[in-house]
């Protein structure tokens, strides 16, 4: 292969991360929807969709162990091939945990929640909001801004907090609650890791732009 | 790096071929008991510097040397070096096996009896099966000493170069693209060879072949157009290069 068509194939890899990107996007957008909304339907295409996403990510491994094997990369480039198998191990997760989310839907069922989705939903959006910009921060190689992405996870981390210690008092308040209000706090929790995960994202583009391994931002969960 | 034990030390290394500036400012220092590679486009000057080491472009006319090398602290850069004691101390092999027309016994005994340094017919087989045996040819071998070395095959022919280097017990040894001209099997046996070479001596090779240097070394330097481009440990240079032009050539943007 030439360089030219190495080229292109390093370019291909980095659209597959960014289509990766946005399905995980809508599949979290969607979960969250579903569980507002009680929606069991909508919840169980989510669940059906994440096969698409596991799918591109063996197909994402499988074209960076060709590459490797047939054109032996060296400096950014192996990085870059590195960074994508990474990020998209933690894509594939973090669909994962969309279909978290939906599966908490399942069993919610329609019963009405314990309360309207206030907290969750904002969590939600940020953490999306991260993730769109650590795309963005990818594909510019930008350093400093997947830096400054890791830092928004204590946001994250402190809505997690106190949706929590809300539904803990309902839970103190009535023992009957507990049950629903268990779906929440995993429903929140796996936004949390959600969000967690970009940071590790982030960690892999430093690693891609500089060639250096920083842990950038430990999260409290 | 900065505890590595440095074996050769060329500083302010500059080297003309008549007018022509082949090595420019040259800083470079070789660790001790280890591989080190020298990269680069053909003409960079790498194979240039590598003779330096053991004067070798000495024979080169019109060639003038500036600057200073020392090997274990001593200078060679000087006209009262002894060159016959410099070159069985930093040994060299060639692109191409340059075996004499004689046995393979005679190879290995004619570096033995220039430098006196064995006696008694015994002697010199065991010092003829030591030679051997280091670089894995004496199974082959021990009983066809009196074949002519020509009759070898390639692989072996080089390895019986890397013998008749390592038999006169030197302490560096000069590789210049040593597996140019062999199959990707004796290549790989070579590379093996020179990984269990450098318990023992500091190794310094040439190679055009980006991926040997990447498999075999470690310590790589990048020579471009007379310089010294970079020089780092391999696994820094082939993951993280400091230079562009590093990056641009060993990720084969040019070149």
């Amino acid at each position: 292969m030439l360089r030219k068509g190495f080229t292109d194939s390093i370019g291909e890899l980095e659209q597959m991360v960014l289509q990766m990107g946005q399905m995980v996007i809508t599949a979290v957008d969607r979960s969250i929807e579903a569980l507002k909304n009680r929606d069991t339907a909508a919840a169980q295409q989510i669940i059906d969709d994440d096969e698409q996403i596991n799918k591109l990510r063996w197909q994402i491994e499988e074209d960076c162990i060709n590459l490797i094997a047939t054109q032996q990369p060296v400096a950014s480039d192996l990085r870059e091939i590195i960074a994508v198998l990474a990020i998209s191990t933690e894509l594939e997760r973090m669909g994962d945990y969309a279909e978290g989310i939906a599966k908490i839907t399942l069993m919610h069922g329609s019963e009405p929640l314990l309360k309207p989705l206030a907290g969750i939903p904002v969590m939600a959006k940020k953490a999306a909001d991260m993730l769109q910009k650590a795309l963005e921060a990818f594909i510019a190689r930008d350093a400093a801004k997947a830096t400054a992405i890791c830092d928004e996870d204590d946001q994250v981390d402190g809505l997690y907090d106190q949706i929590y210690r809300e539904l803990l008092t309902y839970m103190i308040e009535d023992p009957r609650n507990i049950t629903k209000a268990t779906y929440l706090i995993w429903a929140a929790h796996n936004v949390e890791r959600i969000a967690d995960r970009v940071t590790n994202i982030c960690e892999r583009i430093v690693f891609l732009a500089t060639g250096k391994m920083p842990q950038v931002n430990v999260s409290k969960y | 790096m900065d505890q590595m034990a440095v074996k050769i030390r060329a500083k302010d290394l500059n080297l003309f071929y008549g007018d022509f500036h082949a090595l420019q400012d040259i800083q470079f220092s070789v660790p001790e008991k280890a591989i080190t590679a020298l990269i680069g486009p053909s003409g960079c000057g790498k194979s240039t510097l590598l003779r330096c080491f053991n004067r070798m472009n000495d024979l080169v006319e019109n060639c003038r040397i500036t600057g200073s090398i020392r090997i274990d602290g001593q200078e060679v850069v000087d006209d009262r070096t002894d060159l016959i004691a410099l070159r069985k101390k930093v040994g060299m092999v060639f692109q191409r096996p340059n075996v004499f027309d004689l046995s393979i016994y005679n190879n290995l005994l004619f570096g033995l009896r220039i430098h006196r340094m064995v006696s008694g017919k015994d002697r010199i087989l065991a010092t003829i099966r030591w030679g051997l045996e280091q670089v894995g040819l004496w199974d082959e071998l021990k009983d066809r000493l009196n074949q002519n070395a020509r009759t070898l095959t390639l692989e072996q022919q080089q390895r019986l170069c890397i013998a008749r280097v390592v038999i006169l017990r030197p302490e560096v040894i000069l590789l210049d693209e040593p597996c140019s001209a062999l199959d990707p099997i004796a290549t790989m046996r070579i590379e093996e060879l020179l990984r269990e070479l450098k318990r023992d001596y500091t190794i310094v090779i040439v190679t055009h072949n980006m991926q040997q240097a990447a498999r075999v070394s470690d310590y790589t330097g990048f020579m471009y157009l007379g310089r010294l481009i970079e020089f780092g440990t391999t696994s820094q240079v082939f993951t993280n290069p400091r230079d562009r032009l590093t990056e641009n050539y060993i990720s084969g943007q040019f070149g």
